[in-house]
């Protein structure tokens, strides 16, 4: 629970510290980023280099699509997957 | 009954539409621009070549100096067909080669620096593209970075934000090494600088900003590609122009725009722009490209996310003010 707890904290302080977030503070976890237009295709590849390099995994071809990267609840609850 | 959509959609009648742009061009030009005349790269591709086929017309030969723009890495074949259809215009043509501004910018070394992040190997005799994936699946867009070693063997790899950026902003020295090249030409000449998009690259930002997306008039960026190869018919233009593919003799390995950049091949990405200019259901433009209705809908996502995130691309200077005493025209 404390790693998911901070593992959240740490995406959403990555996604309003590195794109561009209206009022960071409103920023709800299901939110979706894309809808919202935080993040495109190149702050997508920013943000996987972020999860690679933060949380060790790999992120795969076929696994880069909204469902997993879309918002932070989303990316964290893929992250722990990854992580088994 | 759903409508009907093939590529009869873009029928125009090439010689009303060819007179329709030149007094447009004069115009613009003459009245609007205060210019003698105008200046046109050719790159040997079918939408630079039109475009002097209607400056030509347009203004007669001579008030159009064409520019032939090579580098080292560029296709041979480009210089040849520019020169081929400089003359089928009476028009001459001036070769500028740019290899060594780009080498002085550091734009080979700096791309090649890059691509060692994913190929470490990469060096002297490599050659390589950039393939688009991941959209038309359903994903976000993102770009592999295909490899031939001297050896012949091939490699590909997802390639990371950093190095990508960098591949295109050194790759992007080309295009803006050309426009000013074009621009010295133009302003020694008092010419304005025609710029070639056509409808689909236009819209959908595929351009460098400050590269080949900088133009005084751009002649045919309200014409589908289908369109201007009807022009390119129109105006006899040789067989290699009229029935060669989009691509873009950036990249040392030979790339199609639709591997680049778009989502289809050209008369696909024509239609499927047409068809949601027109509010077509994704279950008609399906049938008209041979794909499922969800197929569809993603291209259209595809096309309007590529729209939404190259505004920038189109936009004059961001003012933190309005200065309402300047009145761009």
């Amino acid at each position: 629970m404390t790693d998911a707890v901070s593992m959240t904290d740490q995406v959403r302080n990555f996604i309003t510290a590195n794109f561009y977030v209206t009022d960071p503070k409103a920023l709800k976890e299901e939110d979706s980023l894309l809808d919202k237009g935080i993040i495109d295709s190149t702050g997508v590849l920013e943000l996987i280099g972020f999860l690679e390099s933060t949380y060790k995994i790999k992120v795969e071809d076929a696994e880069m699509i909204p469902d997993n990267l879309d918002s932070v609840a989303r990316i964290v609850s893929f992250v722990t997957s990854k992580k088994g | 009954m759903a409508p009907k959509l093939d590529a009869s959609v873009f029928t125009l009648d090439a010689s009303a539409e060819v007179e329709r742009i030149g007094a447009r061009l004069r115009e613009i030009v003459g009245r609007d621009l205060r210019r003698r005349g105008v200046v046109v790269a050719l790159s040997g591709g079918v939408d630079s070549s039109v475009c002097v086929g209607l400056a030509v017309k347009a203004f007669g030969p001579d008030k159009v100096f064409v520019l032939l723009l090579p580098e080292r890495e560029s296709s041979q074949a480009s210089v040849t067909l520019g020169k081929r259809v400089a003359a089928h215009f009476g028009v001459e043509a001036t070769i500028n080669d740019i290899t060594s501004a780009l080498e002085g910018f550091g734009a080979y070394r700096l791309r090649d620096e890059a691509m060692r992040e994913v190929f470490p190997q990469y060096g002297e005799g490599w050659k390589s593209k950039l393939v688009i994936a991941g959209g038309t699946q359903g994903g976000f867009n993102y770009f592999k970075l295909v490899a031939k070693a001297p050896d012949g063997s091939m490699h590909e790899e997802r390639i990371p934000g950093k190095p990508y950026l960098q591949i295109v902003a050194a790759q992007n020295f080309k295009q803006r090494a050309r426009k000013t090249m074009e621009y010295f030409h133009a302003d020694r000449l008092n010419y304005a600088v025609i710029g070639t998009p056509n409808r689909l690259e236009y819209d959908q930002g595929f351009f460098v900003k400050n590269g080949d997306g900088s133009a005084d008039v751009k002649p045919i960026a309200h014409l589908y590609k289908t369109q201007v190869y009807a022009l390119a018919r129109h105006f006899a233009l040789p067989d290699e122009i009229c029935n060669g593919r989009p691509t873009t003799d950036t990249y040392t390995l030979a790339q199609g725009q639709d591997e680049f950049y778009f989502a289809l091949p050209y008369e696909k990405m024509d239609l499927a722009l047409w068809a949601l200019n027109h509010d077509l259901p994704q279950a008609v433009l399906a049938d008209a490209i041979g794909s499922t209705p969800e197929q569809a809908a993603l291209v259209y996502k595809d096309i309007q996310a590529k729209r939404a995130t190259t505004r920038a691309l189109h936009s004059r200077p961001l003012l933190i003010d309005p200065v309402a005493e300047v009145k761009p025209l």
